[in-house]
């Protein structure tokens, strides 16, 4: 079972590229779970066709310790697994505990266990490596595999730049490793190029480049991933690319993050600063 | 010996702490919260904060502490506390009647950082604080400061929460007594009304944990600051502060908020800080110091001369409170002995400073540490000795090991009793010092001496 996490900036697509990936995998015949790490529970949302109301917290909240895995892991699109932390509402609590607490009780109910011969668990955690609550999926024996999610744009690039940093440390105590960027194209100047030097910077790659695409919001509105929703569609084949890529991937690395003013110049060099 | 394994050299440590000289803040937000009568103290966090806080406070006064706990579970952790601090107050209210609920936080529901403020709001608008009764906060996180900075947050909740200005002064001094026994808080009442100065003192834990026994338990005992006189303390002429970590803050909030002048003092322990009280006292009343204070402080006067050849030049190391080992130390300088290792678990570097201004003619070099521990102060006695140990019971281990005199002084006092009854403020605190520290001293001089040299008459 490989254990894959994906981080990246807020908004650039972390959800919508992990849901689309995993419905490529589950096409390709692979079993998959998905783990959606983030208090507004919509990580799962294009899998499930529609939000996932029972979330981890929220069942634990209303039931207490007497959690059954079948109310929280649903079955989604192509025989995937999904489930969703959930979280606090905005301003209150503690979301990073709540991802403990979230992946700690997944572990005791059994979600991972050998017999369910999943090939991929996927953790789609939000945002930033704010706190020790969203490490908790890179930390010791879970994910194994990070992904990040970034695009041309500055603060993607420093998010993820940042995440490296969190990785690093991990990754100097445990098997924690690096896998690649993934570009989520926002048409930026020399983008592509741009984000391959940054990955060679990083000590990685850019393992996949994701056009910009309508088809991706169309899906989106209707509630399912662009591989079930218009299959023969270009967008489709790309994720499904990503996803043989990541099946391929033999690119496992400790990042070398970059001091800022080497990752301004990199944006110079590539000609966003004119 | 039980510390058989504190080494002699003394190796500098950044990120460890051995032996604290201090413990939570909200064990001095509870005890705060005990000195307003019929507060029931409430500890917003998981139970095994407020089990321990209670049992602290009970071991060292011998009375039982009633206290509130939010009872945190994964759940509330996650989702914050709200909803169990609004049932809490809706239960305590209910079933045990307060008049006030004194909430403070712990570390776990800081660092989630629930908002004590929205909470109590939110408690309000559900009704369930009912008319007449009162929710006061404290935000006490224990990776800050000490027991003293919990006191102190507690002082300046409690004044958030009640004081108010009514636009005519009242005529009374607001006394902040600082962290100290309830019978030094008599002590301090006595003295105010022998000078003949209206008081409003807040804190006032005596008669709350040194209550009598009646046969009745009394949930709520006779003790303690009544919420009237919180509210009037916006109206008082003036705010004498007594401890500048335990007491400053509340009488700078007076100042700030209701222009209440406020006047900054040593605890009065030992003769000249209780004279700069009294002088205090004396000159906001506008008289002249009574005879019966005087009388008093004759008589120490008079002590301290029959005996000053028992204390000349004794080395003294002492742990304990800033507030209380500031005044301790300048008392001991009076009588001629020699502070020469003094640490304190409470932060604050003007510590250092005050203390190295009051031992600035020690023919010793002065070791002194503001958030030190007592395993440093144990190290600094090895390489330099000392005739007297002063400090709460947790110093028993290094007396027993270095075979000190030792008096027990601060909190916790766990294994004595008489700290509730009998002050060590004013003139007569300072009698009871004497008294103590000679009883240790000679009982050493008679345990020690030789068939011949045993002494009759000290």
């Amino acid at each position: 079972m490989r254990k894959i996490a994906i981080y990246g900036k807020g908004g650039i697509g972390k959800s919508t590229t992990t849901q689309n990936t995993v419905a490529g995998l589950a096409t390709m015949g692979r079993k998959v779970m998905v783990v959606g790490c983030d208090p507004k529970a919509d990580s799962t949302r294009l899998l499930l066709g529609g939000l996932n109301q029972s979330t981890v917290l929220d069942t634990l909240r209303e039931e207490g310790e007497d959690v059954a895995l079948e109310d929280i892991l649903l079955a989604g699109f192509s025989g995937t697994e999904c489930t969703e932390s959930g979280g606090p509402e905005p301003g209150v609590g503690c979301a990073g505990r709540g991802i403990i607490t979230a992946i700690n009780l997944l572990e005791q109910l059994g979600a991972y266990k050998e017999e369910k011969a999943l090939d991929y668990v996927f953790y789609d955690v939000l945002g930033d490596v704010v706190c020790g609550g969203f490490a908790m999926p890179i930390r010791e024996g879970k994910a194994d595999e990070i992904y990040i999610v970034c695009s041309g744009e500055m603060m993607a690039m420093y998010a993820a730049n940042n995440i490296c940093k969190g990785i690093l440390k991990f990754a100097q105590s445990g098997g924690v490793r690096l896998g690649g960027l993934i570009c989520n194209s926002r048409m930026v100047d020399n983008e592509a190029s741009m984000i391959e030097e940054f990955a060679k910077q990083l000590g990685t790659q850019m393992i996949h480049f994701l056009p910009r695409d309508n088809m991706v919001q169309r899906a989106e509105i209707n509630r399912k991933t662009v591989i079930e929703f218009a299959p023969e569609h270009p967008q489709a084949e790309e994720y499904r690319k990503l996803a043989r890529k990541i099946e391929e991937n033999k690119m496992l690395v400790v990042p070398t993050p970059i001091p800022i003013t080497q990752l301004e110049k990199l944006l110079i060099d590539f000609g966003i600063m004119n | 010996m039980l510390l058989r394994h504190t080494p002699i050299e003394i190796k500098e440590r950044s990120a460890l702490t051995i032996n604290p000289a201090k413990t939570c803040q909200p064990i001095g937000a509870m005890y705060a919260a005990l000195g307003i009568h019929g507060c029931l103290p409430h500890s917003h966090g998981s139970q095994g904060c407020c089990a321990y806080h209670r049992s602290a406070l009970t071991r060292h006064y011998k009375e039982p502490i009633s206290a509130g706990t939010s009872s945190f579970t994964e759940g509330s952790s996650v989702f914050g506390g709200q909803a169990n601090l609004v049932s809490a107050i809706e239960t305590m209210f209910t079933v045990y009647e307060p008049d006030v609920i004194a909430v403070h936080t712990t570390c776990l529901s800081e660092t989630i950082g629930d908002d004590l403020v929205q909470i109590r709001r939110k408690a309000e608008d559900e009704g369930k604080i009912p008319p007449g009764k009162h929710v006061i906060l404290a935000n006490t996180p224990s990776y800050v400061g000490s027991h003293v900075t919990g006191f102190s947050n507690m002082v300046v909740g409690m004044l958030k929460g009640f004081a108010a200005s009514s636009g005519k002064k009242n005529g009374k001094i607001n006394i902040i007594p600082g962290f100290v026994e309830p019978s030094d808080m008599t002590e301090i009442k006595r003295l105010c009304s022998e000078i003949g100065v209206p008081t409003i003192m807040f804190p006032d834990t005596s008669g709350v944990v040194n209550a009598p026994m009646t046969g009745e338990f009394q949930m709520y005992p006779k003790g303690g600051v009544t919420v009237e006189e919180l509210i009037a303390s916006g109206d008082a002429k003036g705010t004498l502060a007594l401890g500048e970590w335990a007491s400053a803050e509340g009488a700078r909030f007076l100042d700030a908020t209701f222009k209440v002048p406020c006047k900054i003092l040593d605890l009065p322990i030992g003769l000249e800080a209780t004279d700069r009280f009294v002088d205090a006292l004396r000159t906001i009343a506008g008289v002249s110091v009574p005879d019966s204070v005087n009388l008093q402080r004759g008589q120490l006067v008079d002590v301290i001369a029959d005996y000053e050849q028992y204390f000349h030049g004794k080395k003294v190391a002492l742990a304990g409170d800033p507030d209380q080992l500031i005044s301790l130390v300048e008392f001991l300088v009076a009588l001629g002995m020699h502070p020469v290792h003094i640490v304190t678990g409470t932060p604050g570097t003007r510590f250092e400073t005050r203390i190295k201004e009051l031992t600035k003619d020690s023919p010793y070099p002065v070791n002194v540490k503001a958030a030190g521990d007592m395993f440093h102060l144990h190290q600094w006695i090895k390489n330099e000795p000392v005739d007297l140990l002063i400090g709460n019971t947790y110093l028993k281990y290094v007396a027993r090991d270095e075979d000190i005199p030792f008096i027990r002084h601060g909190f916790p006092i766990y294994d004595r009793m008489g700290h509730s009854y009998f002050p060590s403020v004013g003139y007569t605190g300072a009698l009871r010092l004497i008294e103590k520290i000679l009883g240790v001293l000679f009982d050493r001089a008679d345990r020690d001496a030789t068939e011949t040299k045993f002494e009759l008459v000290f």
